[in-house]
């Protein structure tokens, strides 16, 4: 038993700790949410140069890392900085391209030469994962792909990769196959926009997109597959970026607790106030132990592992709402403004629960893997 | 990062669960998973079953009998006891008194104390609270003044746990007056079966006897049973209270209930259906086994910081916070999946002997109980309430 990260990895999080304070601004987010493409490319260089991308892959697949707790690391650092950077899209298009042995195209997304979006995600299905009716269909050697894609984070400038269905009906888990689409290929429309939590989106529509055989990533109606293991790896990233942000949101608090005065002493002298963060405190470390157990389970690959990610993002969902609800309060007023950044840290941490599935989604998904067990 | 147990603390986990499986006597394990009371007698007979494998006093050092188990192999030690059902070792002498004799008594003390906490010749109890002195425990005022070579002892204590059982008390008593109400306060073992003392039971709502008010009037107990210095009991009850409360996350014994939780839910139906297939009630069955699984990884983490030579400080506070909700939690849920068989009262039932009609699934009797007897769970050992505050002293600093 050692719950302490291996030195490589707390090297690895002290030089992205460092460069992150340098160069990333967290109030920076929400103004680069008003340009193209939603975070600063040199920045994205830079973490590219650093090796922080390639810490999300094996050394099989042109990385140093690939491992749960890589993953922990280099998203809890994101979160600490409310960093704007296209990491989780590269995360979950890189881990399907790693597994479907694409290497070259693998390669381009861990040099920072290409980024890749990942367009799963369709309007009409929440967070069912198996709902995808954007459909492709074989033309000669190649492919012809139509339908749309909502709320595809950082797909502007980017490669897609797109999830279609090659059979099936609209949420027949199996029949799903995955395509590469290269930035700027005809019958591709972006309607792009910023997110409350800053970053942007785009609403994806394909019309009659063609594409050559080489396209298809991995092999034809095994997608399911490939999504869920870039799912599982994204959701742990997407725990370990939110608990990044409870952290500082914490920080922040207590010493906002400290210094502000009211009725001639520091407001964290009433004990109304200081019951309610030592509650925040420890739900912290409840869902750092949720992180800490996922990360192991998405190592250990076991007939748990998905009950266990759910576990963590219910623990996620519901917590980080909870500290963030918190921290507006016990910040009083100026928790309510803009130019506050906990603020920003708030809003992240609270719409995180609606990415990759919410509490709710991932308790009924718990309840239902246990019952399948 | 590493979660799993080495090898070696695996083998000897499997040595641990060999060992309860073995030597629980069934009609014991029996009793506690069904909630029901052990008598004295039986509460001995686990101590000398425990004492003859040399399991007894585990923390105390090993030339006093201890194991020298570190602290993983005492933390898997206690999940496996939880997880066998096994009766738990009472606490008062060997994990509150021994302690404080080991770090602050005589020689003399100890060689007579000690053998005898370990052979079941005494059986101990706590005076600490009073009416007046709960979670502010140094207004205590129950007095003993010097007279030659006695003290002369008045005053009442209360919530003495098991206190119809004991034959001795080590107790917290005012020997002196002083700006500090914290000076002043004296250490003294006091003899249960001296002139002058009453023992008073404390029927909790739950209706079991537990607790106890103990009077003292003119109770004279030999100055030799003084331990350490005059006036400087407080500083020993507070290194006793820290051993009181490490251990508070009760992994084990949430574990264990939750067990008990799923077999009393199995046998229920809503609406034709069985209640594990209610989505309200799944929901919050997930959510208690989700809880848990966190917690065991935060109890573990506080575990391997104290294996490294942490002291647990705010992390003690925060397992027992969340522990002991936890705990509070399923046997709530325990009673809400009883529907209408919550509702009998049958005391009897948890008693030796019973051979009535339960109402409802076996073992159903002792839920309601257990859940309105739990709710203590969060008051004593420094209540949640004041575990909270020092969580805030400590990340304030105010």
């Amino acid at each position: 038993m050692d719950f302490s990260h291996s030195d490589d990895r707390r090297m690895l999080a002290d030089t992205l700790a460092r460069f992150i304070s340098d160069r990333a601004d967290p109030m920076a987010r929400s103004k680069l949410a008003d340009t193209t493409p939603g975070y600063d490319p040199a920045v994205w260089a830079g973490f590219a140069e650093l090796g922080a991308i390639g810490a999300l892959f094996s050394p099989d697949h042109g990385g140093f890392g690939g491992g749960g707790f890589d993953i922990m690391v280099v998203f809890e650092a994101l979160g600490r900085g409310l960093v704007a950077a296209p990491f989780l899209s590269s995360l979950m298009a890189g881990r399907i391209l790693a597994a479907a042995g694409r290497g070259a195209e693998l390669e381009a997304l861990i040099t920072g030469e290409h980024t890749v979006a990942f367009a799963h995600d369709e309007s009409a299905a929440g967070y069912d994962r198996a709902t995808v009716a954007t459909r492709a269909e074989r033309k000669g050697d190649g492919w012809v792909l139509s339908g749309k894609k909502s709320v595809i984070r950082d797909a502007e400038g980017a490669d897609l990769l797109v999830t279609a269905r090659t059979s099936g009906a609209e949420d027949d888990p199996g029949g799903l196959s995955l395509f590469l689409v290269t930035s700027g290929t005809p019958g591709v429309s972006l309607d792009a926009y910023p997110c409350v939590d800053g970053g942007r989106a785009a609403e994806v529509a394909l019309y009659a997109v063609t594409l050559p055989a080489t396209a298809l990533i991995g092999a034809e109606g095994v997608g399911g597959a490939l999504i869920s293991d870039a799912m599982a790896a994204g959701t742990l990233a997407l725990c370990a970026e939110a608990l990044g942000l409870m952290e500082v949101i914490r920080e922040t608090t207590i010493e906002f607790l400290r210094t502000r005065v009211q009725f001639g002493e520091p407001i964290g002298r009433n004990q109304a106030l200081q019951h309610r963060m030592a509650t925040v405190l420890l739900e912290i470390e409840q869902a750092r132990s949720a992180v800490i157990n996922a990360a192991a389970a998405l190592d250990r690959a076991g007939p748990d592992t998905e009950r266990v990610l759910s576990a963590a993002k219910y623990t996620i969902g519901k917590t980080g709402t909870f500290v963030a609800e918190e921290a507006i309060q016990l910040h009083g007023g100026i928790g309510m403004t803009w130019e506050l950044a906990m603020t920003h840290f708030a809003k992240r941490l609270v719409l995180i629960n609606h990415q990759l599935g919410d509490e709710d989604y991932h308790l009924a998904r718990y309840i239902a893997l246990g019952q399948a067990a | 990062m590493d979660l799993e147990f080495t090898p070696a603390e695996e083998a000897f986990r499997n040595d641990v669960r060999e060992f309860f499986s073995a030597e629980v006597p069934a009609r014991f394990s029996e009793k506690i998973r069904l909630g029901q009371h052990l008598s004295k007698a039986e509460q001995e007979e686990w101590h000398a079953i425990l004492d003859r494998k040399g399991w007894l006093v585990p923390n105390w050092p090993v030339e006093w009998g201890g194991t020298g188990w570190s602290v993983v192999e005492r933390y898997i030690v206690d999940l496996e006891s939880s997880l066998a059902n096994a009766p738990r070792a009472l606490p008062f002498g060997i994990n509150m008194l021994a302690p404080v004799l080991l770090k602050y008594g005589s020689e003399a003390q100890k060689a007579h104390w000690l053998p005898r906490i370990k052979d079941g010749s005494d059986w101990w109890c706590q005076g600490y609270s009073e009416p007046g002195a709960g979670s502010d425990l140094a207004a205590l005022k129950t007095r003993a003044i010097r007279e030659g070579d006695e003290y002369v002892v008045n005053g009442q204590k209360t919530w003495t746990t098991l206190g119809q059982h004991a034959t001795m008390m080590f107790a917290l008593v005012r020997t002196g007056q002083s700006e500090r109400r914290q000076e002043g306060i004296s250490f003294l073992l006091i003899d249960m079966g001296s002139p002058g003392i009453e023992v008073r039971p404390i029927i909790t709502l739950d209706g079991g006897h537990e607790v106890n008010e103990v009077f003292f009037s003119d109770v004279r107990v030999p100055v030799a049973n003084l331990v350490g210095e005059e006036n400087r009991g407080w500083t020993y009850a507070k290194y006793l209270l820290t051993h009181e409360r490490t251990g508070m996350a009760s992994v084990g014994a949430s574990t264990a209930a939750l067990r008990w939780l799923r077999t009393i839910a199995a046998s229920a139906r809503r609406g034709g259906k069985p209640l594990l297939d209610d989505p309200l009630f799944a929901a919050r069955l997930a959510r208690a086994e989700i809880e848990l699984g966190n917690l065991s990884t935060t109890a573990l983490r506080v575990v391997a910081a104290v294996a490294g030579g942490g002291a647990p400080g705010a992390e003690s506070s925060m397992l027992k916070i969340k522990g002991t909700e936890l705990r509070q939690d399923i046997s709530a849920l325990t009673r809400r999946a009883l529907g209408p068989n919550a509702l009998p009262f049958m005391p009897e039932a948890l008693e030796e002997g019973f051979n009535g009609e339960e109402v409802g699934p076996e073992g159903a009797a002792a839920v309601t109980p257990q859940y309105f007897n739990l709710r203590k769970l969060s008051i004593y050992g420094g209540s949640n309430e004041i575990q909270k505050n020092i969580i805030s002293k400590m990340i304030l600093q105010l």
